[in-house]
């Protein structure tokens, strides 16, 4: 009965077909480790984000006279009201975390190299929808920082020659934040973004799947055809769309090996999710910020003002620049340079394992700036931070410099025949 | 190599973190207070009704929802702590326009459901133990917290009329008076101890306000936490059942 239901359904869309290629019979190289993680943890939050949203939004009101007073009817007067924020509060922070995780895997293991470009491409559009998405969401509960961070970044926007000043005008809707611009952001934030991260999702794991996926020693598992022993070839079952191409090693099917590994990740992931979400959500003012429970006041300005912490490293590129526009420029830049990153590296050693021990030293540098930028970034300036902000913004950059310099003749270590443990 | 970068991050984070709370200029007492003692919230909701209520609205929050969590029942909170007759399911709100409010003391006075969320238990504690007597300002009254702060001291019945000790301090090179702390004058209805003790009822009302939920909160977080712990090790025993093939 349930095959004849199957076969039903198969006649006429490709159910088992998709099914088999992606998931049951799709080659996942076998030696997967805990980085590996991380995509399928920012998929779990996506849906996090986007199933709590509705539910906030039902109570939600869109308004400047309402927003605030909405929030806290949500958290005070809703039936589980407080839980479906927080979720969605702890989310939006947890989300980057994994993404910042998730793109740190692609860097250490060279996953954005030949032939993975336009994958880490549709990556870093991700990345930046995000960015909207979270940015869009944080004015909704118009708090005061909700507010004056939209204040602050909106007019970032009116450095650029010329067509500045029209250019903020027209994000804002208004010549002030107001109303209209919560609308808007509204608009955005629960139907515009959430359908270019969903479509772009989308794409990624068809670019994925298309090329396979990389793994830690940064080998290909995919040979010429014809090439590989029968006694060296995996014994299971792959697609035949895979296994028509290339002959392929060391791999195991995705379901159910990655899937039952993954149900560890994620419910290890929840764990310390909901061990925020429960007992600490404000997470010491960095997920919630302390000033954003006060109603958004147009005649008064916060002693500080910080974007969420996801935001402070470039944040901080942006102030380390005294002169505004570069500092946007700037900004700007530290992004457009991680999407080149795949002809920034003319290295054909894919892995931080077997390339040279300068590399490893770039990256631990690169680590350390990331981090102390986000600090500098979500603090009050001091003389002493301008300098760190500055001599970080510096290597930062510095990192791709170098990256592109010895990249080219680099010495590196023998690679394994086969992917090791 | 991985090992050692995450070990030096999560050493770079310990550092980090606690620098990053912005400090106050004078330094906050501990509260010490306890949002689960329900007789000290209990206390803290009749100080509030009696003495701030007044002047600041808590315009989110509802009485009944209020003596609920706090353990009064809902005939005993309509009697005694509902003054304006106000329906026992609304929001808990005053009659002062905020234009008139303006008008009299510099500033409407802040709405306080968020204040404990905004400011945190410990700047509250510290704020309504740091009025002293100062005759320049117009209530003649004067905060160390909050200085020039357009309040008057209302508890004053309770407290006193704590005086200021004003001491010579160094301060970027120049010698100024300043008031460093007060000491009760005696005046008022309790003493020291039982207006401390006050103070935390009032505070610990005050971030139960703020959330709430929180004690519900953490009541079902220790559940859905059990639940996941129990679940990882069944998903972690299952992958290592499914991976025998593989290794």
């Amino acid at each position: 009965m349930f095959g004849k239901i199957v076969d039903w359904i198969d006649d006429r869309i490709p159910m088992t077909r998709v099914w088999n290629m992606h998931i049951a019979q799709y080659p996942a190289p076998k030696n997967f480790n805990f980085w590996y993680f991380f995509g399928s943890l920012a998929m779990l939050v996506l849906v996090n984000q986007i199933l709590t949203g509705i539910w906030l939004t039902m109570n939600y009101v869109p308004s400047a006279e309402g927003a605030f007073a909405s929030i806290e009817y949500i958290m005070r007067d809703v039936e589980y009201g407080w839980l479906l924020r927080y979720l969605h509060s702890t989310g939006a922070s947890a989300f980057f975390i994994v993404v910042y995780l998730h793109m740190f895997r692609g860097m250490i293991y060279g996953s954005y190299q030949k032939p993975r470009e336009l994958l880490w491409l549709f990556g870093m559009f991700i990345f930046l929808a995000l960015m909207a998405e979270a940015f869009m969401g944080y004015l909704l509960p118009w708090g005061q920082m909700s507010f004056w961070g939209a204040q602050v970044i909106i007019s970032l926007f009116g450095a650029i020659p010329v067509i500045g000043d029209d250019l903020t005008l027209w994000i804002r809707g208004d010549y002030v934040i107001s109303g209209a611009t919560l609308n808007r952001f509204f608009a955005l934030h629960v139907i515009a973004l959430p359908l270019v991260i969903v479509i772009l999702v989308f794409l990624h794991i068809v670019a994925l799947h298309e090329v396979g996926s990389n793994n830690p020693d940064g080998i290909d598992n995919k040979r010429k055809k014809g090439t590989v022993a029968e006694e060296d070839k995996p014994k299971f079952k792959f697609h035949e769309y895979y296994t028509d191409k290339k002959d392929i090693i060391d791999a195991i099917p995705f379901h159910p090996y990655y899937t039952v590994k993954d149900i560890v990740g994620v419910v290890g992931f929840l764990i310390l999710f909901c061990w925020v979400v429960f007992f600490m959500p404000a997470m010491g003012g960095f997920f919630l910020e302390a000033p954003n429970f006060e109603a958004a006041n147009p005649l008064k300005t916060p002693e500080h003002i910080f974007p969420v912490w996801y935001f402070t490293p470039f944040y901080a590129i942006l102030r380390a620049i005294p002169d505004k526009l570069m500092g946007v420029a700037a900004m700007g830049a530290s992004i457009v340079v991680l999407a080149l990153l795949p002809w920034i590296d003319r290295g054909s050693v894919r892995s931080v394992r077997y390339r040279c021990g300068f590399h490893k030293w770039n990256i631990a540098g690169f680590v350390v700036t990331f981090v102390l930028l986000g600090w500098v970034g979500a603090t009050p300036q001091t003389d002493f931070k301008t300098i760190v902000s500055q001599v970080c913004t510096v290597t930062y950059f510095m990192f791709f410099v170098l990256l592109f310099v010895y990249s080219k003749n680099e010495k590196t270590k023998p690679l394994p025949e086969r992917l090791t443990k | 190599m991985m090992k050692k970068l995450l070990i030096g991050l999560f050493a770079l984070s310990v550092n980090v973190l606690p620098a990053m709370a912005a400090g106050p200029s004078v330094p906050l007492m501990e509260a010490g207070n306890d949002i689960s003692d329900q007789p000290s919230l209990q206390r803290g909701a009749k100080l509030f009704m009696n003495y701030c209520l007044g002047c600041h609205q808590m315009q989110y929050q509802r009485y009944e929802r209020t003596f609920r969590d706090i353990g009064i029942p809902t005939e005993v909170g309509k009697e005694q702590l509902i003054f304006d007759g106000s329906k026992v399911g609304g929001h808990i709100l005053n009659a002062m326009a905020k234009e008139d409010a303006a008008k009299w003391f510099g500033a409407a006075p802040p709405d306080l459901t968020n204040v404990a969320r905004v400011r945190g238990s410990d700047w509250i504690y510290t704020y309504l133990k740091s009025f002293y007597k100062d005759e320049s300002r117009p209530f003649g009254v004067n905060n160390t917290l909050f200085p020039s702060v357009g309040m008057p001291h209302v508890l004053q019945e309770l407290q006193g009329l704590p005086t200021p000790i004003v001491e010579e301090v160094e301060e970027n090179g120049h010698t100024v008076t300043k008031v460093v702390g007060t000491e009760t004058d005696g005046t008022g209805e309790m003493s020291v101890d039982e207006y401390d003790q006050a103070a935390r009822d009032l505070t610990n009302f005050l971030e139960y306000v703020g959330e709430p939920t929180r004690l519900e909160s953490e009541a079902l977080g220790i559940k859905v936490i059990g639940f996941l712990i129990i679940l990882f090790i069944l998903a972690f025993m299952l992958k290592k059942e499914y991976w025998r093939d593989v290794h």
